[in-house]
C-alpha cells in the first residue's frame, strides 16, 4: 500500500469536521485525489530540492480518534505557555477546551476551534478558507485540505484590538501520531492582534504535524505573528503560513525554528497597495536535524514595503535551508524590498543552503538582498579567551549573540523569555548564564 | 614577574621576532617602541596566546611558570591582560555580561565564590565613571558601534575591573585624541602598584608624557636594538626612527 493509500484508508472512517458543507466536501475530495496521485512532494520539484521527505513515506503516522487525549505531562505544556495571554490548545490535532484560555476576549472577537467555527460560522469560513494558499498547492497543502481535523479560528471585527497575545499551541503526545491542522486568522480593517503559534511534543516521540495557517490582514489592520517550532528531536513538521494583506495593512511575522528531525515552514505574503511586511526568522539546527524555511513575498500593488531578516545556524551534522523569494509584479511600482540572510556554520559536517531570489517586473522599485554563510570569527573567539573565557564557552557566547539579535526582535516579553530558553537549551554545551543576561 | 629569553617567533614562514629578551619585575612599567612592522604587536599577541604564531625558540616565564604552555584563557585567569589595538565588536553579548563572565572566570580560578550581583554593579559603575564612559555602554554589545576612543576606554575599563597582574597595552594610544589619551593614562596610572607590571607597546612617545616608564626598549626588525630609561623615548622622539636604522647597522 502506498503512503497515500494508507492515509486515504485511515481517513475513510474518520469523522472530519464540516461534512455538512458541500463546498468543503468538494475541496476535500479534490485535494484527496490530488494527494492520492502525487503524494508528498519529491526532491525533483525545484522548491523541494534540498528537502527530501521520502523518510515520511517509510513511516506511517496514525491520526488520533475520538476526543482529545489529556496531556499527561502537563509541565511540558505549562513551560510553553505564555503568561498573560489567551490560548487555544490543540492536543494531537484536536482542540482541548480544558487547556485553552479564552475568558475575557473583547466582545465580537472570535477565538475558537475551526471544527466549532465550521458549525457556527460556515459562511465566514467559506470566504476565508483556501483563499491564501498557493493555487498550485503541493502535496502537503493538499494533504491538509483533505485531512485536517481541527485548527484555530481567530477573527477580529473592524477596529478591535487585542491587548494581549493570543497563543495557539499544537502539542503532540502520541508515538507515531499524526496531527493535521488548518488555522485561520482574519483581521478586519483597523484591527490589531498578536498571535503566537507554538509547536511541540512530549519527550522524544516521533510524530508528524502538518499545519497550515491562512492569514487575512484587512485594510490598515496590523498583525504581529510568531511561530515557535520546538518539535521533538524525532518529530516531523510541515508548516505553512500564507498571508494576504489588504491596502495599508501591516504584517510582521517572526519564525523561530529549533526543533524537529525534519521540519519545513513556508511563509508567503501577498502585499496590497501600500502594505508593509516584515519577515524575521531564526533557525538553530543541531544534531542531525534538517530545518528548511521557504519565504515568498509577492508585491502585487504599488508602494509596498517589505523587510526580511533571516539568520540560520547549523551545528554537528545538521542541515539548514533558506530560500527567500521576492516577486515584484508589474503593477507594483514604488516597491521597497530588502532581504538579508546571514548564516553560521558551527561544524565541518553541518551544511546550509541559502537561495535568495529577486524577480522584478516593475521598473521603479528599490530592491536589495544580501546573503552570507560563515563561521565564528576567530578574532572574536580569541578576544573572549583573552578575558578568561574558555573556548567552548566563547564559541557559545558568540553563537548565542548571533542568534539573540533575532530573539531581541520578539516584542511580547514572555515569548522573548521562552524563546531565549529554547535557544539556550538548544545550544550544544551551552554555558551561557541566563541570570547575567 | 615576566622573563622573556631569546624568543623567536614565526608567522607562516616569515620570522618576525628574532631573539627577544626582557626581564620585567613586579611594579615596573616597560615601554616597547618601534616603527611599524618591527614586531611589537606580534610580541603582545604571543604573550596573550593568540593562535597563528609559531615559537621556534626561546622561553617565557610568568610568575615562575612557562607562559607559552598555557592556553589563552588560563593566562587571563592567571592575571595576564592584553588591551587590544583593535578591540573586536561583539554584537549581541553585552559589555556587562562579558565583564561578569570574565571576572567570575578569574575568581573561580582563584577558588573564590561568584561575585555578588550588587557588589559587581557597584564596582563596575565606579570603574566606568573613571574612564568617563556613560553607564549605558555597559548594556550595549561589546564595543558595538563604539568610536575608536570609546573602544580603548572600554579596554581600560575591563582592565580596571579584572585587576590583572601583567597588563599589556598594544598601541592603546593610537587614534586617541589628547583627552582620551589622558583618560587612558590616568586609568593606567591609577592601577600602578608594587605587584602589577605593565608593557606599553607604542609607536609614539606622547603616551609616555603621561605614563612614566621604568624602562624603554626599542624594537626593530624583530630585535631589541636599544634599552634605556625614560629619556630614551625622548631621544627617539627627537631623532626619529631613522636613528634606529643607524643603530641596527652599527650593531650589525
Amino acid at each position: 500500500m502506498s503512503p497515500a493509500q494508507h492515509y486515504v484508508e485511515h481517513y475513510r472512517t474518520l469523522a472530519l469536521p464540516g461534512r455538512h458543507l458541500p463546498w468543503l466536501r468538494r475541496l476535500r475530495e479534490e485535494a484527496q485525489s490530488r494527494f492520492s496521485e502525487a503524494g508528498f512532494p519529491s526532491p525533483r520539484e525545484e522548491e523541494w530540492k534540498y528537502t527530501n521527505v521520502s523518510a515520511l513515506e517509510k513511516k506511517l503516522f496514525v491520526p488520533s480518534v475520538g476526543t482529545p487525549t489529556a496531556v499527561a505531562d502537563t509541565s511540558a505544556l505549562a513551560r510553553l505557555r505564555l503568561e498573560d495571554a489567551w490560548s487555544l490548545v490543540f492536543v494531537d490535532g484536536i482542540y482541548s477546551a480544558e487547556h485553552s484560555v479564552t475568558d475575557g476576549l473583547p466582545e465580537g472577537v472570535i477565538a475558537t476551534s475551526l471544527a466549532n467555527a465550521l458549525e457556527r460560522y460556515p459562511d465566514r469560513i467559506e470566504g476565508l478558507f483556501n483563499q491564501a494558499v498557493p493555487q498550485d498547492a503541493h502535496g502537503f497543502i493538499a494533504f491538509t485540505i483533505a485531512y485536517f481535523r481541527d485548527g484555530a479560528f481567530v477573527h477580529l471585527p473592524p477596529g478591535k484590538i487585542l491587548d494581549k497575545p493570543l497563543q495557539v499551541i499544537h502539542f503532540s503526545t502520541r508515538p507515531d501520531g499524526l496531527s493535521v491542522a488548518r488555522n485561520l486568522v482574519a483581521l478586519e480593517q483597523n484591527a490589531e492582534a498578536t498571535v503566537v503559534e507554538t509547536y511541540a511534543g512530549t519527550g522524544d516521540l516521533s510524530y508528524l504535524t502538518a499545519s497550515v495557517t491562512e492569514i487575512s490582514v484587512g485594510e490598515n489592520a496590523g498583525l504581529e505573528h510568531y511561530k515557535l517550532q520546538s518539535e521533538t528531536v524525532k518529530g516531523y513538521h510541515f508548516g505553512g503560513i500564507y498571508a494576504r494583506e489588504a491596502r495599508s495593512a501591516r504584517f510582521r511575522q517572526h519564525h523561530l525554528a529549533f526543533g524537529g528531525l525534519l521540519a519545513r515552514t513556508e511563509i508567503h505574503a501577498h502585499l496590497g497597495l501600500g502594505a508593509e511586511c516584515e519577515l524575521d526568522g531564526l533557525f538553530l539546527a543541531t544534531g542531525r536535524r534538517h530545518l528548511d524555511t521557504q519565504t515568498l513575498i509577492h508585491h502585487r500593488a504599488p508602494c509596498g514595503t517589505s523587510r526580511e531578516t533571516y539568520r540560520g545556524i547549523a551545528a554537528d551534522r545538521a542541515r539548514g535551508v533558506f530560500s527567500g523569494r521576492i516577486v515584484v509584479h508589474p503593477d507594483a511600482q514604488k516597491t521597497d524590498a530588502e532581504m538579508s540572510n546571514r548564516n553560521l556554520l558551527l561544524s565541518e559536517d553541518a551544511e546550509i543552503d541559502s537561495k535568495p531570489q529577486l524577480e522584478i517586473h516593475a521598473d521603479d522599485v528599490k530592491c536589495a538582498h544580501g546573503v552570507t554563510v560563515g563561521q565564528l570569527d576567530p578574532e572574536a573567539v580569541f578576544y573572549l579567551e583573552s578575558r578568561g573565557v574558555d573556548e567552548p564557552t566563547a564559541r557559545n557566547m558568540l553563537t548565542f549573540a548571533f542568534a539573540n539579535e533575532m530573539v531581541e526582535k520578539i516584542r511580547p516579553s514572555s515569548l522573548n523569555r521562552l524563546v531565549q530558553d529554547e535557544l539556550l537549551s538548544s545550544l550544544p554545551q551551552s554555558d551561557i548564564r541566563k541570570d547575567w543576561l | 614577574m615576566l622573563k622573556i629569553e631569546n624568543l623567536h617567533v614565526r608567522v607562516d614562514d616569515t620570522p618576525i621576532l628574532k631573539g627577544i629578551s626582557l626581564d620585567i619585575k613586579p611594579g615596573e612599567v616597560h615601554a616597547i617602541m618601534g616603527p611599524n612592522g618591527s614586531g611589537k604587536s606580534t610580541l603582545s599577541h604571543v604573550l596573550a596566546g593568540r593562535a597563528g604564531y609559531e615559537v621556534t625558540a626561546g622561553t617565557v616565564s610568568y610568575l615562575g611558570r612557562s607562559l607559552l604552555e598555557m592556553k589563552p584563557e588560563e593566562r587571563a585567569r592567571e592575571g595576564v591582560f592584553l588591551a587590544f589595538q583593535y578591540p573586536v565588536e561583539i554584537a549581541g553579548v553585552s559589555n556587562i555580561y562579558l565583564l561578569k563572565a570574565a571576572l567570575n572566570a578569574i575568581r573561580k580560578h582563584k577558588g573564590l565564590s561568584e561575585v555578588d550581583a550588587m557588589d559587581f554593579l557597584k564596582l563596575v559603575k565606579e570603574k566606568i565613571k573613571a574612564v568617563n564612559l556613560d553607564e549605558q555602554f555597559l548594556y550595549r554589545g561589546v564595543n558595538e558601534g563604539f568610536s575608536g576612543g570609546e573602544k580603548k576606554r572600554n579596554e581600560i575599563l575591563q582592565m580596571a575591573v579584572l585587576e590583572p597582574r601583567l597588563c599589556i597595552l598594544d598601541e592603546t594610544d593610537s587614534g586617541l585624541d589628547i583627552d582620551a589619551l589622558r583618560l587612558v593614562a590616568e586609568g593606567v596610572n591609577s592601577l600602578r602598584s608594587p605587584d602589577r607590571s605593565f608593557i606599553l607597546v607604542t609607536h609614539y612617545q606622547r603616551l609616555l608624557n603621561y605614563i612614566k616608564p621604568d624602562c624603554v626598549h626599542v624594537l626593530a626588525y624583530g630585535r631589541i636594538v636599544k634599552s634605556g630609561d625614560a629619556s630614551l623615548a625622548l631621544e627617539l622622539e627627537k631623532k626619529g626612527y631613522g636613528w634606529v636604522d643607524q643603530l641596527v647597522s652599527v650593531g650589525a
